[in-house]
């Protein structure tokens, strides 16, 4: 079991004839992923990858002649919030969007849509999602994560990359690893992957990686105090970062004296989860 | 991006909410004569971009022309927060009969844009936040149907205004929320909003922060940023599509990925050494972009040591190392280099540095353990 993608995900890639649509489609079909689909308005009929996937004008016509399930967008910021509508209106419950810096009121409207339309959406800003040895939706590498029965959820990319890879050395292994992206209004958050990990039978500790900004993660401890039976160990980043100042993900900032590291680790202690000084001692708190 | 008062009330007037008549000016001079063609009492008013000017003696007001010009001699010669003063307002002074706040701004927690009102203006709204919070009226607004008419009774009744100004109100709101819109703001704040004697509303302060991920399709607006108030290796590190602060320690880090980034400064805190910046030289970041990362680092003289610490996905960790080899041969850095390679291509990396006489780690906390104590040598 894991959560959100595995074996029977059917992929459409938006933006696929792109440089970074391109290279990471290929990475998926190599780990196995189905990738069934890709769009490009004006290329449609076109084949890429030696044949191996076929290319449409929209999503509409990618869905109805593969069956596509879910959806990653590498289109840039300036189209992102159209390829996510589309995506929506074509009938895709699961839309995973890469893209970073999108305009924060276009976030807004988008969440709103769909919300109204019960679509999921992961990101934008995000590293996207990686079932070991089933699906990998995103830019997650995959060789640096094996199959196990640890859930993670993280805000960053690189970091989670190292989490994961802390992990892999001591054996440790991901039922699903989630990248919900660093911006201030996303898709999914913390506590839609916690509770997912929390009915996903093959998940039995879960890791949460947070940073400074929002109060996401006090929201996530008070979820994992009330109705959470799995343990948990977090990580959050920025115990150093300046007030005020965007740490490059947009929605990393301390404003007005709220969503500071010190707080979060507070909450989250708060709520019985263990806290790690850093990554790399992640691996020892969940033995 | 911030807004100076000048330019938020400029941009506020084109969506029909009245501002005091007033222009800006460089010289004391130049104050002088906006006073003259003014008449009357004028307020002198500084345009930096940060919090508590009153406070700090940057907002004056001058009963003539003569004395414009002394009191903007004064506040021309003033840093306020670190920040010399560069500009100031000249506008023709109020009869105010009562302040009000009134501002837009984006509530994260709720997905949403939400209005904030009180009766308390003039003050930071954060203050009233903090002490009396009840005195804040809050409306969010749906964003795909925008600012519906009661919404703005309803924010007027909320605090209290009287009737008759209920009209005028209802345009500033709607007028707020266009240029909220339209300028993809993340801010946009009226402080003080004031009834004037003469039984009418006026803008006399403005503050807006448009988000900077939407500037691409506001040309206009992206000519209005201020680089004279900017860090200058944050300007020039935007360039080069860099994400860089420069915080007050010792060790340079340059890392991909802001979260790892962010770490990283944490994790050279945590074994006892102080990070001189916040440095993410972004994902698949090429040669020049790296070699732009280290002069950026190594202009700053207190740099004692770096930290290099690169996790390949996208970004490869060959390409960083060409990087840092073109930028060593370059600037000829003479302080002690600590680095970190792991991921893709990490060994070719590795090869490529093997003579650049760089130290090696293998993990984060030996990678932070070791250019703590490079620092230190």
């Amino acid at each position: 079991m894991s959560i959100l993608v595995d074996r029977n995900t059917r992929l459409l890639v938006q933006g696929i004839t792109g440089n970074e649509g391109l290279f990471h489609t290929q990475q998926m079909l190599a780990y196995g992923t189905k990738v069934v689909a890709g769009t490009r308005p004006g290329k449609g009929g076109e084949w890429v990858l030696d044949g191996k996937v076929p290319v449409f004008d929209s999503c509409k016509a990618a869905v109805e002649a593969t069956g596509a399930n879910t959806s990653i967008i590498f289109v840039a910021a300036t189209f992102a919030p159209d390829a996510i509508f589309e995506a929506a209106d074509a009938g895709i419950p699961f839309i995973v969007c890469i893209t970073e810096g999108v305009a924060v009121q276009d976030m807004m409207r988008v969440r709103e849509y769909l919300d109204q339309k019960q679509v999921r959406l992961l990101g934008p800003n995000c590293p996207g999602l990686l079932t070991p040895s089933e699906a990998k939706v995103g830019i997650i590498p995959g060789d640096i994560a094996i199959p196990g029965n640890i859930g993670v959820v993280s805000r960053s990319g690189t970091l989670t990359y190292e989490v994961l890879y802390a992990l892999k050395l001591v054996g440790m292994g991901a039922t699903t690893c989630v990248g919900i992206g660093g911006d201030p209004i996303n898709g999914t958050n913390f506590i839609d992957c916690l509770s997912m990990f929390e009915d996903d039978p093959r998940t039995e500790k879960v890791v949460m990686i947070g940073e400074i900004g929002g109060t996401d993660e006090e929201k996530a401890a008070q979820f994992i105090a009330s109705k959470m039976t799995k343990p948990v160990v977090s990580f959050i980043a920025g115990q150093t970062a300046p007030p005020g100042k965007r740490m490059g993900h947009a929605g990393a900032i301390i404003e007005g004296g709220s969503g500071t590291a010190a707080d979060k680790v507070k909450a989250l202690e708060a709520a019985g989860v263990k806290v790690a000084k850093h990554p790399e001692e992640i691996p020892s708190l969940l033995k | 991006m911030k807004l100076h008062e000048y330019q938020s009330k400029q941009i506020f007037a084109k969506y029909g909410i009245p501002i005091p008549k007033g222009r800006v000016a460089a010289t004391a001079t130049e104050a002088r004569q906006i006073a003259e063609e003014l008449g009357g009492r004028v307020v002198v008013k500084s345009q930096v971009l940060v919090g508590g000017r009153g406070k700090a003696g940057g907002i004056r007001l001058a009963r003539s022309a003569k004395e414009a010009e002394e009191v903007a001699t004064q506040i021309l010669s003033m840093e306020i927060k670190g920040l010399p003063v560069r500009k100031v307002l000249v506008d023709s002074a109020a009869n105010i009969e009562q302040e009000i706040y009134l501002g837009i701004t984006n509530d994260r927690a709720a997905r949403r844009p939400v209005f904030m009102a009180s009766a308390a203006g003039g003050v930071e709204i954060e203050e009233v936040a903090r002490t009396n919070p009840e005195k804040i009226i809050k409306v969010h607004i749906d964003p795909l149907l925008g600012l519906r008419d009661y919404q703005a009774r309803d924010i007027a009744i909320g605090i209290d205004l009287p009737k008759e100004y209920w009209k005028q109100f209802g345009d500033i709101c709607r007028g707020l929320w266009r240029a909220y819109m339209e300028c993809d703001a993340t801010l946009a704040e009226i402080n003080p909003l004031v009834i004037l004697k003469e039984k009418s509303l006026m803008a006399l302060d403005g503050k807006m922060l448009v988000d900077d991920n939407a500037l691409f399709r506001h040309p206009d607006l992206a000519e209005m940023r201020d680089v004279d108030e900017e860090d200058v290796a944050e300007t020039e590190a935007r360039k080069y599509g860099l994400s860089f602060i420069k915080l007050d320690g010792n060790i340079g880090c340059m890392v991909n990925g802001a979260g790892l980034a962010m770490t990283t400064m944490d994790i050279v805190k945590l074994f006892g050494g102080e990070p001189a910046n916040f440095l993410d030289i972004g994902g698949g970041a090429g040669a020049d972009k790296v070699a732009a990362a280290m002069r950026i680092i190594l202009s700053d003289k207190n740099v004692k040591a770096i930290l290099f610490n690169v996790f390949g996905g996208i970004t490869r960790c060959d390409e960083v190392a060409k990087g840092i080899l073109v930028a060593l041969k370059e600037v000829k850095p003479t302080i002690p280099m600590v680095v970190r390679l792991v991921g893709t291509n990490a060994e070719e990396g590795r090869k490529l540095l093997a003579d650049a006489h760089m130290i090696t780690a293998e993990t984060l906390a030996d990678a932070a353990k070791k250019s703590v104590a490079a620092a230190k040598a």
